[in-house]
């Protein structure tokens, strides 16, 4: 059977996202795409600079057949992050969302309250939901029953690449979702990316590392191979730490007795 | 999806052979992997916990445990007591003393009664109390049950439910009234043992029962106690039953507490003999395979158990002891002369002796670890 | 008449909003147009005239994880 990642009602065979953020240049974004492979792509929605010159469509450089993920960025609430989900779609961006609502601005991180909220409003709309959140089995469930396509804990903060700060409440969070569990934001190294993946991660969304490498598109044919090992590291089922037997039985000599 | 979907799946699983396959490099690498407690084991690691090769690991498999334990419940064990208020039964259990074909006489207490017993066994310092009756409807009703829980309230902070089962509504009903925890036993998981032991009365329904505890974690109640009564089917598949049931049930009900039991079957007035014997070693693997496999999993060990053997499995992963149990009806205050007990007490000290064995052994006796506001 | 654009008030006599985005020099095929938080396709951009006291917003895609 193809190990296949389900987001909503569509499959991809890639577990790399990525992201367009930090690009040095727009142009680097399809050969980024080509080498690595990666089936999904993050974009986000601005006000144009009137003033300004016309900036190059960044669209133009992501092919069809790669889906975008408009992401919500920007927003503060879940009605700001409601309404980016409707220009998105609108614009014909199709019906991938990722919500992404920060109030934090010191240090950027996810607000799980209101994200939910979005979350429940944006499913019934039929809105396949990626949200981002803090790593928190609650949030995790109460986003299945809101209807979300998955969970998007964070590794460490945006653009961090600290690598998986979170690890041990991620691992909580893969051991108990009926999700998919996509990795997302701090994944600085494709070893951090292998990491999630090991854990049993369904797949991660990699921007900073990618975008800001020397060689994009040969850093993004690394963390693809990186997410690939981690699968099928996951999946051969790998032994851990020795804790090896002691000699004595002080606990259960008695048995013996 | 309840539990009765995965029950069935395992229903043609051939156990015996599986068991079997296991060798001691499946359960070296399923210890190193569980030992530190971070990734949790999978259904087959509980197989192979659970399996003939595990138990020359038994000794690796305590150190863990203990490691687990006290790192999620502290040097603590917590002492509840029984309280029978009835033992009429319309039931045809096999191997049980309570059995509706044994004739003796039978009693139900008065709430003034259930009072006195109540304030008995208060009296030594129990605030966990489990009620238990048989199966009998028409005897001990709803409502009979609900008073009999509004008594309890006066003298316990957690009231344990071990009753027939019941519905939701009944159960929101009793939970009302200051009844928090359940405890249900299937008794055995392996349906066609299970009709056979249960030929007749309400509980031949295999179905009923199973999802009694899922019931009880939707009406409300915080704790949820399984188990399997070991003596009627298959031991090692029963023990992974019993095992991947508490742990559906966890992820099922994340806000409820799930523990589990290990009741082993002594030749009760009237009843058959045990089919499978789990000798002392079955019974400690048993625990230390549950432990490793949901460290948070509450662990209870009656007083069916004899006072050495509780004495050292305190160390293995046990979180809860009975302490001071009567368990024929009235027991405690009511009748001073011996009537039919459901099993026989085989640790029959006393809470206060109970209490100094647990300390001696570097522990802290729990009276009271909960208050309903 | 005064509009509101990208959430400043600006002064205009430009009667529509393919006008309005055209004097601008905008890159047409990415650009987003929200009129009283309504989108506009561009096929309407034409036909969408602007009053006293609209708000508009133009909007694009741009880079962003």
């Amino acid at each position: 059977m193809e190990d296949r990642l389900a987001l909503g009602d569509r499959y991809f065979s890639s577990r790399l996202l990525t992201g367009t953020g930090k690009f040095a240049s727009n142009s680097l974004i399809g050969p980024m795409l080509a080498a690595s492979g990666s089936q999904i792509i993050t974009v986000a929605l601005r006000r144009v600079d009137p003033k300004a010159p016309p900036q190059d469509n960044i669209l133009s450089h992501i092919p069809d057949t790669v889906t975008l993920l408009p992401n919500t960025s920007g927003a503060r609430t879940a009605k700001e992050a409601v309404r980016i989900a409707h220009i998105a779609r609108e614009a014909g961006c199709g019906d991938f969302i990722k919500i992404e609502v920060i109030t934090d601005m010191q240090y950027l991180l996810p607000d799980n309250h209101e994200t939910l909220k979005a979350t429940e409003i944006l499913a019934k709309e039929g809105f396949i939901v990626l949200p981002y959140v803090m790593p928190d089995i609650t949030i995790s469930r109460r986003l299945y029953d809101a209807g979300a396509a998955a969970v998007m804990p964070l590794g460490s903060p945006i653009g961090s690449n600290l690598g998986l700060e979170m690890k041990p409440m991620i691992q909580r969070i893969i051991e108990t979702s009926k999700l998919p569990v996509i990795v997302d934001a701090g994944i600085g190294r494709p070893s951090q990316a292998a990491e999630a993946m090991e854990m049993g991660a369904d797949a991660v969304l990699v921007n900073t590392a990618i975008a800001t490498a020397r060689d994009t598109a040969i850093a993004g044919r690394a963390f693809a191979m990186a997410v690939t090992a981690g699968r099928m590291a996951y999946h051969a089922g790998m032994a851990g730490h020795s804790n090896r037997a002691r000699a004595s039985s002080p606990l259960t000599g008695f048995l013996r007795e | 999806m309840s539990f009765l979907t995965l029950a069935n799946q395992y229903q043609s699983f051939d156990f015996k052979t599986y068991f079997n396959s296991i060798r001691p490099e499946d359960v070296q690498k399923t210890l190193d992997r569980g030992a530190g407690g971070l990734k949790r084991l999978e259904t087959r690691d509980l197989l192979t916990l659970l399996s003939p090769a595990a138990e020359d690991f038994l000794e690796p498999m305590a150190q863990t445990a203990r490691e687990l334990t006290c790192r999620h419940f502290g040097q603590i064990i917590s002492l509840y007591a029984p309280l029978y208020i009835s033992d009429y039964c319309s039931n045809h259990c096999t191997y049980c003393g309570f059995n509706a074909l044994t004739a003796f006489p039978r009693t139900r207490l008065t709430m003034e009664e259930i009072n006195r017993e109540a304030r008995a066994i208060a009296d030594t310092g129990i605030r966990h109390i489990l009620v238990l009756t048989g199966e009998a409807p028409a005897k001990t009703p709803l409502s009979y049950l609900e008073a009999a829980c509004r008594v309890m309230a006066r003298y316990f902070s957690s009231i344990a439910l071990e009753i027939f089962p019941m519905t939701q509504s009944d159960y929101q009903v009793l939970h009302r009234a200051g009844a928090d925890s359940l405890t249900v036993y299937q008794e055995v998981y392996d349906q066609a043992v299970y009709k056979e032991v249960h030929p007749k009365g309400p509980k031949a329904d295999y179905a009923f029962r199973l999802l009694t505890p899922e019931r009880g974690a939707a009406a409300g109640f915080r704790a949820v106690n399984i188990g399997t009564l070991f003596g009627l089917g298959n031991p090692k598949a029963e023990a992974f039953m019993a095992g991947i049931h508490a742990r559906y049930l966890e992820q099922a009900f994340p806000h409820v507490e799930i523990s589990l039991s290990l009741p082993r079957m002594t030749r009760a007035g009237g009843a058959i003999a045990p089919k499978h014997l789990l000798p002392d070693k079955g019974f400690v693997q048993t625990m230390l395979a549950w432990r490793l496999f949901m460290p948070r999993l509450g662990i209870t060990v009656s007083t069916r158990e004899s006072a050495a053997f509780r004495d050292r499995i305190i160390h293995l992963g046990a979180t809860r002891y009975s302490a001071g149990s009567r368990t024929d009806v009235g027991g405690y205050a009511v009748h001073t002369t011996d009537t039919t007990a459901q099993f026989e007490v085989t640790d029959t000290r006393t809470v206060a002796e109970v209490a100094d064995m647990i300390r001696n052994n570097g522990y802290q006796p729990v009276f009271k670890d909960w208050e309903i506001f | 008449m005064k509009i509101r654009l990208n959430g400043e008030t600006v002064e205009t006599s430009i009667p529509d909003i393919l006008s309005l985005v055209k004097v601008r020099d905008l890159d047409l095929p990415s650009l987003v147009v929200e009129h009283n938080h309504t989108i506009i396709q561009q096929t309407a951009w034409a036909d969408t005239l602007l009053q006293e006291g609209d708000t508009i917003e133009l909007l694009s895609f741009v880079g962003g994880g």
